[in-house]
């Protein structure tokens, strides 16, 4: 397919599953912290469950929403990055994550985020950074304890 | 599907001479988008200016600007003839009886919200009704809610059917004693629907009731005569005919106007100022406080002079030819459905595709160069009653052509197969 580079960069096969088959999605029914993310602008919502433990390990976590493709395969890949990590490790993957994102660092910079680096076409599409973020920023307020979060 | 019709969907259509002709007035249309040819598709958000219009523009700033209405000398004196001036052609653009009957404003938003601040917090109480067709802009929803809000007053939504008309059946049960004003657009921004204005507005006449009519997506189409709609007031803005951003207008029956109160204060509007007495200014500069959008009103009235050198019939004839064509193209793409096919609709797709969110085909139609609008348009009830998050909107003007709809389909099959859509 004849597609411009930029499409190509940003919609990867990997991207395109997620999309169409997203891991992890559905809701936890008793779990230990939870947010609602919100892009007004675009009318994406996405809603992030997660149980930790009492050794601040992330033992579930899942999602529920709707959105575009980016940040539907963001949840998605997200999911299954943060799941066993601890609370530590997971707030410097969001961390490096964002950095990749608005392009403030390469991703081969950081070895964590090899499987995160389908998204670094995005730092070329200002408009779109949100939709990759917005999972991540969810996750975050969820961790914080911030029910409702908006990311614009 | 039958032959018939697939034959007509393959057959390449030819732009006319006159249109490529035209295309020559509006330079941005040569440019390079990711290094493809731009197609622009976004005229629904703002039109492109031609270069008459831009010309007009410098020429001003080069040689006459100066503050209007205000000093002796020569240039102040030149820049407020070519600014009434452009008021003047505005006048007659629109077939108002009388330049006191124009008003210059920002925009069309800001238009309303002079309505409904000056008029409507004057005149309403609680147990009003104030009628809001469910396809408005937020431009003509937000301004009455405040004012509702501040008055008791009740909004009611006049619905619409499945295919983007106004619901007139439902209008006219709606239609009683305690309805005061009603806001509706010439033209659907969502879904290109034009409303019949002229019956709304005799079926108002009859009830007195004030019409408020959004025209900002119908200016830039056909021409407007609001003696003849018989509304009491119409907004429309200067970007969406081809004019600049930051000037639009105001029309209002002068018998309305007249007993309106300023919506802003300050230098211009007013003929006296002591701390005991305020006289207001005459009409429409009562309306106009400080240094007003003055290289725009008569880069403004440019455009109206640059779209009356053109045959709009033809242009009028020529969009739907395109309309037609777009949408005998778009039936070619998996999964597509249009949103909004009102009979006699303006010249502007919006649709969505099975499975791709309208965000993700506006960035991968941006990368083949083709501009179009994704999202909720400002106007997030049309999105609900259709039970959609968003569309994708194709909006056309009289310079684009068949083949930039052929780039347009191109594209959309390139989404439709990125993501696997099949029918």
């Amino acid at each position: 397919m004849l597609l411009t580079n930029r499409s190509k960069n940003l919609y990867q096969e990997v991207i395109l599953d997620h999309n169409k088959n997203p891991r992890n999605y559905r809701e936890i029914e008793h779990p230990s912290h939870f947010a609602k993310g919100n892009n007004p602008l675009c009318g994406d919502k996405l809603d992030v469950y997660l149980i930790i433990d009492d050794k601040n390990v992330v033992t579930d976590v899942s999602f529920v929403g709707d959105g575009c493709a980016i940040s539907k395969a963001s949840a998605s890949i997200m999911t299954t990055l943060v799941k066993d990590k601890t609370i530590d490790e997971v707030n410097k993957l969001f961390e490096g994550f964002h950095d990749m994102a608005t392009g403030k660092i390469e991703p081969d910079e950081d070895p964590k985020l090899r499987r995160l680096r389908a998204f670094s076409g995005v730092k070329d599409l200002p408009a779109r950074v949100k939709c990759a973020t917005l999972a991540w920023h969810t996750l975050d307020a969820a961790l914080k304890n911030q029910e409702i979060i908006s990311t614009e | 599907m039958d032959t018939v019709s697939k034959d007509t969907i393959s057959q390449k259509r030819e732009t006319p001479g006159r249109i490529l002709e035209i295309r020559r007035d509006f330079p941005i249309l040569n440019r390079q988008v990711q290094d493809k040819p731009l197609v622009y598709l976004d005229n629904g958000a703002s039109t492109q200016m031609p270069k008459q219009v831009m010309d007009t523009i410098n020429a001003y700033h080069e040689f006459h600007h100066s503050n209007v209405h205000r000093g002796v000398h020569q240039l102040s004196q030149e820049a407020t003839e070519l600014y009434e001036g452009a008021r003047e052609k505005l006048r007659a653009f629109i077939g108002a009886a009388s330049t006191k009957e124009v008003v210059y404003t920002s925009g069309t938003t800001e238009s309303i919200n002079l309505v409904a601040n000056s008029y409507g917090l004057a005149n309403l109480k609680k147990g009003d009704k104030i009628l809001i067709s469910n396809m408005e802009h937020h431009a003509n929803i937000v301004p009455w809610y405040m004012i509702a809000k501040k008055t008791g007053a009740e909004i009611v939504v006049i619905p619409i059917l499945d295919d983007g008309s106004l619901d007139m059946d439902a209008l006219s049960e709606l239609m009683d004693n305690n309805v005061r004003i009603l806001c509706v657009n010439h033209v659907s921004n969502a879904l290109g629907t034009v409303n019949p204005v002229k019956e709304i507005a005799k079926m108002c006449r009859d009830y007195g009731v004030i019409t408020v009519i959004d025209g900002a997506q119908a200016v830039g189409h056909f021409p407007i005569d609001v003696v003849d709609l018989g509304v009491d007031f119409y907004a429309f803005s200067g970007h969406k005919m081809h004019g600049p951003t930051g000037v639009g207008v105001l029309y209002g029956r002068e018998e309305l106007l007249a007993k309106m109160e300023p919506f802003m204060g300050g230098g211009d509007m007013i003929l006296s100022v002591s701390f005991e007495k305020i006289i207001w200014n005459e009409l429409p500069y009562k309306f106009e406080a400080g240094t007003p959008p003055i290289a725009q009103a008569i880069g403004l009235g440019a455009a109206v002079d640059y779209l009356n050198s053109l045959d709009r019939e033809f242009l009028e004839s020529y969009e739907n030819d395109l309309l037609e064509y777009a949408t005998e193209k778009l039936k070619s793409v998996s999964g597509l459905k249009l949103v909004g096919t009102a009979p006699g609709k303006i010249s502007l797709n919006s649709f969505v595709i099975e499975g791709v969110h309208p965000h993700d085909i506006g960035t991968i139609l941006d990368g083949e160069g083709v501009a179009v609008r994704t999202g909720q348009h400002c106007a997030e009830p049309v999105m609900d009653r259709f039970g959609i998050p968003a569309t994708t909107r194709a909006s056309m003007a009289f310079y684009n052509t068949f083949e930039e709809i052929d780039a347009l389909t191109d594209a959309l099959l390139k989404v439709t197969e990125l993501f696997d859509v099949t029918d």
